[in-house]
């Protein structure tokens, strides 16, 4: 109960005819001394807009204090820009590109507000009744020339707070003051009832499909997968991102149900965005990939082989695997959305999925050859101390199973520990708008009381941004560094050439889904090898994505792989010689 | 003490329910106070609404089909795995780690699904408090801060916070702050109150008195020290009169409530009976014991009893109110009391029960030796043989006789026992041999013993047992 906010009230209690009073939650007032409720509740002078309390406060002057809370007409679609304009500072921040900010997403923006018909065209759609723009400056300029990488016609993509007023002068009050009875944005009840066909709307989530369409075109080093863990980090806003708005954007109402996100974004999602997206703003050929591109299959798993601390040499392997699925194929790479088939390559889950591949067709992994093999390179290593050693599995399950426990409990732990709640509360009207203040002030206090019992051990602070989850620096016992490893012991020669002691190799998924449901192979754990689980769960882990996700991706290299064999089985039902182990 | 039943064991501990169990962990204790009443209340509540029908089942049902058709949201998951967290934290006794999750389970207060929002508050207080409580950077302060701010959010959650923070300062010694706390809650209204909520003012009300009472009688600890011609004498005995007098009317309106009220109605009956209001005390008392709509308790009989004996009632008057005692709990201590009463009775089934009484106390392991209680039975099977009622012991022995040679008359007891307790060895003896005939085991182990001391007695035991077994009545 807040003494403070009581203040004003200064009658006497009408049963021990002291005058100390407090709010309860319901904003009605108490006496502290002997703790009878009143029937008189809380003018809520701040916000002025309880009906009941209505008459009072319009004597009080209520127009003028209106004005002054309510703040800025805004648009929805600013809200979304403004996100954007985050967004993309903080990938610059990052160390991505100012051209990407100035010019790409800019220009994809500038592009979305036009094929939704919100700005750039006539008539715009969100202002078709309220009819503010036509004596707008700016507005002309926008139109005559969409090309411009204009940061100062778009208005939140300018700097200063104050600039972004222009565009939507506060023209038309009666019509703007009843519609944010029920939402802050002069057209968020509006858009959130608009259903329009043809037409992708803007949500929190497409904004990060929007950055990603960005970074995929500029074809920096950026994958999806690196872009959610940023996300998750909290190096790009996305969750709470509508704290930052400038104090004059008012959100309450309607707005929550667009700005408030309570969930984290998922790579499916977004993947699937980005495509939709790509598809509705209708954008030509992406910059070609090629072999020098940080996307490219070849120069990825070298990333992630380093990432997951496996023996450099596997790199030859993979390259070898890449072209014979020719994934690594600029046409193959490259995402064109006006493509029949619109889709694009999960460059970083197919990268992985070639090392799973690579790691079978070395290992096997059908928890036996890869112990064996493991027993042959460790005798080898303790006789040959001088030597560069062989790459020995068990050792590195070992190192990688500590570390990847460590990291998920970590992770795990600060999932738990997420605190998902703005500083600045949303609420659904101006009604309970000090509810949702005091419940605020409520939660802020307690967790200042419990914040001084918590363990003094400083918790891992903000992680530096950084594409690499793992450091395996040479010289730390516990984390010992197999890059330098070599692969003899598994190879052997043949002839010219080398090929692997294993001959074997079994297939991850044996007929793959023809239905109609969408994905082409299940994964049920249980009938797969323990390496097999451990690989998948770790490379998941790394990208956070679902098991099912990798393995389907593992299935679909492997089909590219075993063409043969697959269309063999096909005509001759099933007698495939490579071996298959179920 | 011995209990047959768990049910039997539950109701005598809720009935203990007192200053005693406060080291066992405040939360525990006070919830135990608080669902002795409310649950009870809630269900039927339940019942009640509506059409009358109530499927527990359904509304489990419903959550279920809820959230599994719409995914959940990250919040949820994060706050549901915090609540996990801080369980297992507490579990292990790893106080700053739950005091960690603590801080981000807080924001559950503002989810938005208004249900979890509602439920947050208490989970919060019973979680929080626990922490608080055993925490070591913990103190006073914090507690007392933590508390008043729950206790002001939502309005459910008031009164229930505000005896469970006084008993936590009972616990650390506070009484007068305790007592301030409850008053403040005595005086507390919000709106119409609720019946489950008319229920807690009681007994916050009935602890209020309860201190009432512990002043009052450390008062009457003084003041039997004083003299009574001592001028202090008089102001001392006015203050005590005072103070029973305000506790009287704290206490009596929840010991009108059913529920079980041990230490309260035992501190209220001692006021009354030192005032000599001895008709009240009765009243209460028999009010406790018998009224219906109370749990059945025990010790509501016991404090009957003892009332009854203390004022000298009649000994029919006891024996009826022992014999309720007796289908309650027929291994009670008390028992043995009550079989001195029926034989003493001048009654024919007064003195047939005394001998079920005797056998019934020995059914209970606990009791097995008990040497008093075979004493009882060697000497009253020896009176009612003699009495030619030959036919109530075989009704009593019919059932036992498959048992209780086992139980009570194997061998190895004989040894046992012998080694133990001669005295009790004797007297089981007696017994098996009337029971089971002299070829018994027991009896001819100790029979067996060359004791100097004993040997009079054990020629005294054959003799009986040879003229009365029950199972050669012919020889």
């Amino acid at each position: 109960m807040d003494l403070e906010e009581a203040k004003e009230f200064k009658e006497r209690c009408t049963q021990c005819a002291a005058v100390s009073w407090g709010l309860t939650d319901e904003g009605k007032y108490y006496c502290t001394s002997c703790h009878n409720v009143t029937e008189r509740s809380k003018e809520v002078i701040n916000t002025g807009a309880i009906p009941n309390t209505k008459i009072q406060a319009i004597n009080r002057g209520l127009k003028r204090k209106r004005k002054l809370e309510r703040g800025w007409d805004w648009y929805v679609c600013e809200g979304f820009q403004h996100i954007l304009y985050q967004q993309a500072e903080a990938l610059k921040t990052l160390g991505v590109g100012p051209e990407l900010k100035n010019e790409v997403l800019h220009n994809f923006w500038k592009r979305y507000l036009q094929k939704s018909k919100q700005a750039y065209c006539k008539n715009p759609v969100c202002r078709r009744k309220v009819t503010v723009l036509e004596d707008n400056q700016s507005h002309s300029d926008w139109e005559s020339e969409p090309e411009l990488p204009s940061d100062f016609s778009c208005p939140s993509f300018v700097e200063s707070g104050t600039e972004s007023q222009k565009p939507f002068p506060i023209s038309k009050a009666s019509q703007s003051e009843t519609a944010s009875i029920c939402s802050g944005s002069l057209d968020g009840v509006e858009y959130s009832l608009r259903k329009e066909k043809g037409i992708v709307k803007m949500t929190v989530p497409r904004t990060l499909a929007f950055c990603y369409l960005s970074l995929l075109w500029q074809r920096e080093t950026v994958t999806l997968s690196d872009l959610l863990r940023f996300v998750e980090e909290g190096h790009i806003p996305y969750i709470n991102a509508f704290q930052h708005f400038p104090e004059e954007m008012k959100l309450y109402g309607r707005d929550k149900g667009i700005f408030a996100i309570e969930s984290w974004p998922t790579y499916e999602e977004i993947y699937k965005k980005m495509i939709e997206i790509a598809k509705f703003l209708d954008l030509p050929r992406f910059p070609d990939i090629t072999e020098d591109c940080y996307l490219h299959p070849n120069i990825l798993c070298m990333k992630y082989l380093m990432e997951v601390n496996l023996p450099d040499e596997m790199n030859d392997l993979t390259c070898q695997v890449v072209k014979m699925t020719g994934v690594g194929e600029v046409d193959f790479l490259t995402f064109d959305p006006i493509a029949k088939m619109a889709k694009t390559v999960k460059y970083d889950v197919q990268a992985v999925a070639v090392i799973v591949v690579v790691l079978k067709l070395l290992f096997l992994l059908d928890d036996n050859l890869e112990w064996s093999l493991s027993n042959t390179a460790e005798k080898h290593n303790e006789n040959n101390k001088e030597d560069r050693p062989w790459f020995d599995f068990r050792k590195w399950y070992q190192v990688m199973k500590k570390s990847i426990d460590e990291k998920k409990q970590e992770w795990e732990e600060a999932r738990a520990k997420y605190l998902w709640k703005s500083e600045k509360p949303l609420y659904h009207s101006s009604i309970d708008r000090a509810v949702a203040f005091k419940r605020r002030e409520m939660v802020v206090d307690l967790q200042k009381q419990f914040s001084t019992l918590v363990d003094s051990t400083p918790t891992v602070g903000r992680k530096k941004p950084s594409s690499f989850q793992f450091n395996w620096a040479e010289g730390d016992a516990a984390r010992t560094c197999f890059h330098g490893h070599s692969l003899q012991g598994i190879l052997k020669n043949k002839g010219q050439s080398l090929t692997t002691k294993n001959s074997l190799y079994w297939l991850s998924t044996q007929k793959f889904c023809r239905s109609y449901c969408k994905h082409v192979t299940t994964y049920e754990e249980s009938n797969f090898s323990l390496s097999y689980q451990f690989i998948i769960n770790l490379f998941a882990f790394l990208l956070r994505i679902k098991t099912s996700f990798l393995h389907e991706e593992v299935s679909l290299i492997e089909k590219r792989l075993f063409k043969t064999k697959y269309s063999k089985t096909k005509k001759r039902s099933s007698r495939s010689r490579k071996g298959r182990k179920y | 003490m011995q209990f047959t039943s768990s049910s039997r064991l539950r109701l005598v501990l809720r009935g203990r329910v007192g200053f005693r169990r406060f080291g066992t962990g405040m939360s525990d204790f006070s919830e135990e106070l608080i669902r002795s009443k409310t649950e009870d209340d809630q269900e039927e509540s339940c019942v009640l609404s509506g059409t009358g029908m109530y499927f527990p089942w359904l509304q489990k049902h419903i959550d279920t089909v809820e959230t599994g058709g719409k995914k959940e949201k990250d919040f949820a998951q994060t706050t549901s795995a915090c609540l996990n967290r801080i369980q297992e934290a507490l579990l292990k006794h790893q106080w700053p780690q739950a005091a960690g999750y603590m801080h981000s389970y807080f924001q559950i207060l503002e989810d938005s699904d208004s249900h979890k929002r509602q439920a947050a508050p208490e989970i919060i207080w019973k979680l929080g408090s626990e922490i608080l409580f055993y925490h070591p950077k913990s103190n006073m302060e914090t507690f007392n801060t933590f508390a008043d701010r729950m206790k002001n959010m939502g309005v459910m959650n008031y009164l229930k916070i505000s005896l469970q923070h006084a008993l936590y300062l009972l616990h650390h010694g506070m009484l007068e702050d305790a007592n301030r706390n409850l008053s403040r809650a005595e005086t507390w209204r919000y709106g119409e109150k609720s019946s489950s909520q008319e229920v807690l003012i009681n007994l916050i009300q009935a602890y209020k008195g309860l201190l009432q009472y512990y002043t009052w009688s450390k008062k009457k600890m003084e003041l039997s020290n004083l003299d009574e011609d001592d001028y202090a004498y008089n102001t001392a005995s006015q203050t005590m009169l005072n103070h029973s007098w305000k506790t009287s009317i704290n206490l009596g309106a929840l010991i009108q409530t059913p529920g079980v009220w041990d230490p309260f109605v035992k501190s209220y009956v001692e006021m009354l009976e030192f005032y000599g209001d001895q008709d009240g005390a009765r009243e209460v008392l028999t009010n406790y014991a018998y009224d219906e709509k109370f749990p059945s308790n025990p010790n509501a009989h016991v404090y009957l009893y003892n009332f009854l004996k203390r004022e000298k009632a009649p000994r029919e008057k006891l024996i009826s109110v022992l014999k309720i005692l007796y289908q309650i709990v027929p291994s009670h201590k008390l028992m043995l009391e009550f079989h001195r009463l029926l034989r003493k009775s001048e009654k024919k089934d007064h003195h047939k029960l005394g001998l079920e009484v005797l056998f019934g106390v020995l059914d209970f392991a606990g009791c097995t030796k008990n040497i008093t209680a075979w004493k009882y039975l060697a000497k009253y099977l020896r009176q009612t043989l003699m009495g030619n009622h030959l036919p109530w012991v075989q009704e009593e022995w019919n059932s036992r006789k498959t048992w209780w040679p086992s139980f009570h008359f194997s061998s190895f007891w004989a040894k046992s026992d012998w080694k133990e307790d001669k005295a009790l060895a004797c007297e089981k003896a007696l017994v098996a041999g009337i029971l089971l005939g002299k070829g018994c085991r027991y009896f001819r182990y100790i029979c067996k013993q060359d004791h100097q001391i004993l040997r009079k007695k054990i020629r005294r035991i054959r003799k009986s047992v040879k003229k009365l077994s029950i199972v050669n009545p012919g020889l």
